[in-house]
């Protein structure tokens, strides 16, 4: 597997996500103004600050060059993973359904949560089982994700509500408890835990690697296996 | 110092120079007098707005650079000592950590949001001018008592300010300390300290070279924000007008200093630049004139090419502009097309404007025409430097702090202790940072007494930072000694050995005789603490001046250290781990209540003297414990701080989940065994009990009392204390939250 870690100006844990990715595969990173996206098999769309987030998170960075290439490519069935700012993006570019408000604290928080896999059968998730709890911090200020209810009753009904905080552990105000969602496809994810900091118990837990391993068991299961 | 210093909007029509004029710019007359015999003419408006700079106190250290030799800043791991950006420390396989902290409290004084969040944006400009890439901040906060409205508006935009920029930049904030102590009500600090990591041989210093190489300034556009804080705001006192001086505080941006650190790097990365120096105080005049006396040079500058905000700016408002997010730097000629490229990449300003001269001299040009000429040396070496008249207080400089606990309950003590702003829970202040990013933290905030950062070499460095004012102002030589012991004792914990030592040295106005004594016996404490650990200063900061109406801060030396442990998998942790586990008391541990968080509680007036220190014993008992933790020997490691043993049991049981139940030996006077302090001598330890044992080789070792249970049980002498964990837990979370809104 060979993923791809798009950089903006602004971005933070880009490299984090290059390390995480590179435990399991090959990573490199995709410069904000280069439409080529070096043919990678995955591509995550990282945390941090991009362009500054001076507008309104990620409401730049869809407009950048690579973000067109992503665009098309997750229309094509490519998974791509939004972790923090990156989950901002992909919402701005209208490739996940919802929106992210400011915290319910209007501060930012940085927290070790525990989440809950709702959704074992994205391409993000399959080498965990329904139910699954993992340890994994988030560090946002805008990470309280919100939707109609109706489209919220649609969202869960769908199997797009992939990850959801364990109770007593919604660090943010988001609704009905969600952490990550998927597009109706399931090959775009959007969570705002960061399951690239916790790829090594020495940090904390490793539970995060889980999503970096579904992704490279589903890439490496769409590609045939060699003839003998 | 001036007592009315000029409000930018009435200095940007400067009048014409007088000797009157260098007194409003905060220059005495004498130095003035100075001024026009090293250049055989008076100076004209321009050059004098330069020397008022260069030979305030906050650029030229004149009351504190003689004091300042007598810290030790030689070691065999000492790559870069004081003198550059930052002082960095070989860490093993050419690998080197580069640090350093500095204040910016009178810009948060008045300004909180801004003057914090330009503190971390400046000591990230101090790292990676040198070449490393910043890896974690800390900060260490003063601010009144929080009963305060002032006092919670200030820390409320601070941190904010902080958190502000270091998350948006990706650095994480690692660790800090926060205390409230009303002295600080008109004059808050805010000191932050930063690391960075380098290869040795990217390392690079400030020094320019090779005349006829351009000086080219990257990043932001220079504006009219921060005019002349290094005079009107540094070294000056904090009056009543201070809301008029709000223009002379600098507004940050994140995001352009981002992409000009990540800027900065490629270009030394391609080895693209000579040298490399940050813009702070005085701005463009400090930056050029000290890269051009670091290499006995001189540096023409012209400033009608310097990008600006605002058009219609004085040529003294470019020089001295302190607009944030700049770097200035010396590129060979035939490599500028390079570094334009690397810049563009960046969406990073570059603009050449002046070149490396053999003169010796600054001049500032405007187009074709000299508009100020002077040389180097008189700018950056030839300011007075002023002896300090120390002499001792006849009478209490500082009122006695307001009783607020009036039982002598031990129960209620601890309860009140654990939940006393001071010492509570700093959960709601370190959650609002990101301290992940870079994927280096082992240790995170309340896990260990240090932060432990995992190295590219398979090792591990620890940091902390360490101060505290009310205990250097009952006796600043000692205080300011166990500054440094506590520090070091905050690494052992962590299984950290020192590599080296930053400081900020916060105190009043030295001019004062009484604060001169507090700085002088300060500053031999620190130098003989270092010189007993053989920790050398590798640089830091010096803040003067901080005094409101009110009267001084208490003397503040602040201390930030850097270790390092060999096996992150054994670094150490507080949290008590094993129910079971023997605790013991490691360390020649002597508790006095003399300067204590309790005599505070209580309002006692600051006791007039500290218990002696005695070097050998507390070096072998860290010694002891940091080789304990290292060989894995140990489970949990505290060192016991404000609020003595009982808080420290109290901490750890609180972190760990896990109660204890302890006979503490001395108990003649049971409020001192439990409560009575000594920082940085003494630690509470945890684990097998021959483990515990065998450390009494080297250091005495008290066994206190076994782990489990969900209370904290203390019998000593006839005082008893039982406190359900959940309780203890109650009052220590709230105790700050509830200032926080």
């Amino acid at each position: 597997m060979r993923v791809g870690v798009v950089r903006f100006p602004g971005s933070c844990d880009e490299v984090d996500a290059q390390l995480a990715a590179g435990r399991v595969g090959e990573a490199e990173l995709l410069w904000h103004a280069d439409r080529s996206l070096h043919d990678v098999d995955a591509v995550i769309v990282p945390g941090g600050f991009s362009y500054g987030d001076y507008l309104r998170a990620g409401a730049i960075a869809r407009f950048s060059p690579v973000m067109e290439s992503v665009i098309s490519f997750a229309r094509e069935g490519g998974p791509v993973l939004g972790i923090c700012n990156g989950f901002q993006v992909l919402c701005e570019a209208r490739l996940l359904p919802g929106a992210l408000l400011g915290n319910v604290s209007m501060r930012f928080l940085c927290r070790q949560v525990a989440v809950e896999v709702v959704n074992a059968g994205t391409p993000f998730t399959r080498a965990c089982a329904p139910g699954d709890r993992l340890s994994v911090p988030v560090k946002h200020f805008t990470g309280r994700f919100h939707a109609p209810a109706p489209e919220l009753d649609r969202l869960e009904a769908a199997g797009q509500v992939v990850l959801r905080y364990a109770a007593g552990h919604n660090p943010n105000g988001s609704e009905r408890d969600v952490a990550g969602v998927s597009n109706p496809e399931g090959n775009v994810l959007g969570l705002m835990p960061h399951p690239e900091h916790a790829v090594d118990p020495l940090t904390g837990s490793s539970d995060g690697l889980k999503l970096f391993a579904s992704l490279r068991d589903h890439v490496d299961g769409l590609v045939p296996a060699p003839a003998l | 110092m001036a007592s009315s210093p000029p409000r930018p909007s009435e200095s940007a029509v400067p009048p014409a120079p007088t000797a009157e004029r260098a007194l409003e710019l905060g220059l005495t007359g004498d130095e003035y007098s100075l001024i026009c015999e090293r250049l055989e003419r008076e100076p004209n408006e321009l050059e004098l707005a330069m020397f008022s700079l260069m030979w305030s106190e906050h650029c030229s250290y004149k009351h504190s650079r003689k004091l300042l030799g007598r810290l030790p800043t030689e070691g065999p791991r000492v790559l870069m000592g004081p003198g550059e950006n930052a002082g960095a420390v070989d860490v093993g396989e050419g690998l080197a950590v580069a640090f350093k902290v500095e204040s910016h409290n009178h810009p948060s004084a008045v300004e909180p949001f801004q003057g914090a969040a330009t503190g971390v944006g400046g000591i990230l400009r101090d790292v990676f001018a040198v070449g490393a890439r910043p890896i974690a901040v800390l900060d260490s906060l003063r601010f009144g008592e929080p009963t305060s409205a002032r006092s919670r508006f200030l820390l409320d935009r601070a941190v904010a300010g902080i958190g502000h920029y270091g998350n948006s930049i990706g650095v994480p904030t690692v660790g800090g300390e926060l205390y409230f102590e009303s002295p600080y009500e008109q004059n808050c600090l805010v000191n932050a300290m930063c690391l960075g990591l380098a290869h040795h041989q990217d390392l690079i210093r400030s020094a320019a070279a090779g005349p006829g190489n351009l000086v080219v300034l990257l990043g932001a556009s220079t504006g009219r924000d921060g005019i002349g804080g290094a005079s009107v705001l540094a070294s000056a006192e904090l009056d009543e007008a201070d809301q008029a001086k709000r223009p002379s505080v600098q507004i940050g941006d994140p995001f352009e200093e981002k992409r000009l650190l990540e800027c900065c790097l490629e270009l030394l990365d391609a080895e693209l630049l000579v040298s490399l120096q940050d813009l702070g105080a005085a701005g463009l005049t400090s930056s050029s004139s000290e890269m051009a006396s670091k290499g006995g040079l001189g540096i023409d500058l012209d400033v009608g090419r310097v990008p600006l905000r605002e058009a219609d700016m004085e040529p003294f408002e470019i020089m001295v502009s302190e607009s944030q997010e700049r770097m200035l730097c010396v590129v060979a000629p035939e490599r500028m097309a390079e570094v334009l490229s690397v810049c563009a990449r960046w969406e990073v300003r570059a603009t050449g404007i002046g070149e490396v001269t053999g003169s010796g001299r600054l001049r500032v040009l405007e187009e074709e025409r000299v508009i100020g000429d002077l040389p180097v040396e008189a700018l950056v070496d030839d300011c007075p430097l002023y002896d300090l008249d120390p002499v001792a207080p006849t009478a209490p400089i500082y009122s006695p702090p307001p009783p607020t606990l009036h039982s002598g309950e031990a129960e209620e003590s601890l309860l009140a202790l654990v939940g006393s702003p001071n010492l509570a829970s700093r959960r709601p202040i370190f959650e609002q940072y990101d301290c992940l990013v870079g994927s280096r933290t082992l240790r995170r905030p309340a896990q260990c007494d240090a932060a432990v950062l995992a190295l590219p070499t398979g090792a591990a460095i620890a940091v902390s930072i360490d101060g505290n004012g009310r205990r250097v102002a009952c006796d600043p030589y000692a205080g300011a000694m166990e500054a440094v012991f506590e520090c070091a004792a905050n690494l052992a914990c962590a299984g950290a050995e020192p590599l080296g030592l930053t400081n900020c040295l916060n105190f009043g106005n030295p001019e004062k005789p009484h604060i001169a004594w507090q700085l002088e016996r300060a500053v031999s404490g620190l130098a003989d603490a270092c010189e007993a650990l053989g920790v050398p200063v590798v640089g830091g900061n010096v803040s003067l001046y901080n005094e409101g109406t009110e009267g001084p801060i208490y003397p503040t030396p602040i201390v930030g250290m850097v270790g390092e442990l060999p096996d992150p998998l054994r670094a150490g942790r507080l949290a008590f781990a094993r129910a079971g586990d023997a605790i013991a008391l490691v360390g020649p541990f002597r508790a006095s209540l003399a300067g204590s968080e309790l005599a505070k509680l209580r309002g006692e007036p600051l006791a007039e003297r500290l218990p002696e220190i005695r070097t050998e014993g507390r070096r072998r008992a860290l010694a002891a414990v940091r080789a304990a933790v290292r060989a894995g020997t140990v489970h949990s490691a505290h060192d016991v701080a404000e609020g003595g043993v009982a808080v420290a049991l109290a901490e750890c049981c609180l972190a760990g989940g896990l109660g204890a139940t302890v006979a503490l030996p001395e108990a003649e006077d049971p409020p001192a065994a439990l409560f009575g302090e000594a920082p940085g001598c003494a630690f509470v330890v945890s684990g097998p009990r021959e483990a515990l044992d065998a450390l009494s080789a080297t250091t005495p070792v008290t066994a206190l009392g076994e782990v489990g249970g969900d209370r904290l049980e203390v019998s000593a002498g006839s005082a008893r204390l039982s406190v359900e964990l959940t309780r203890l837990h109650e009052a220590w979370e709230a105790g700050l939250g509830r200032y926080l809104g």
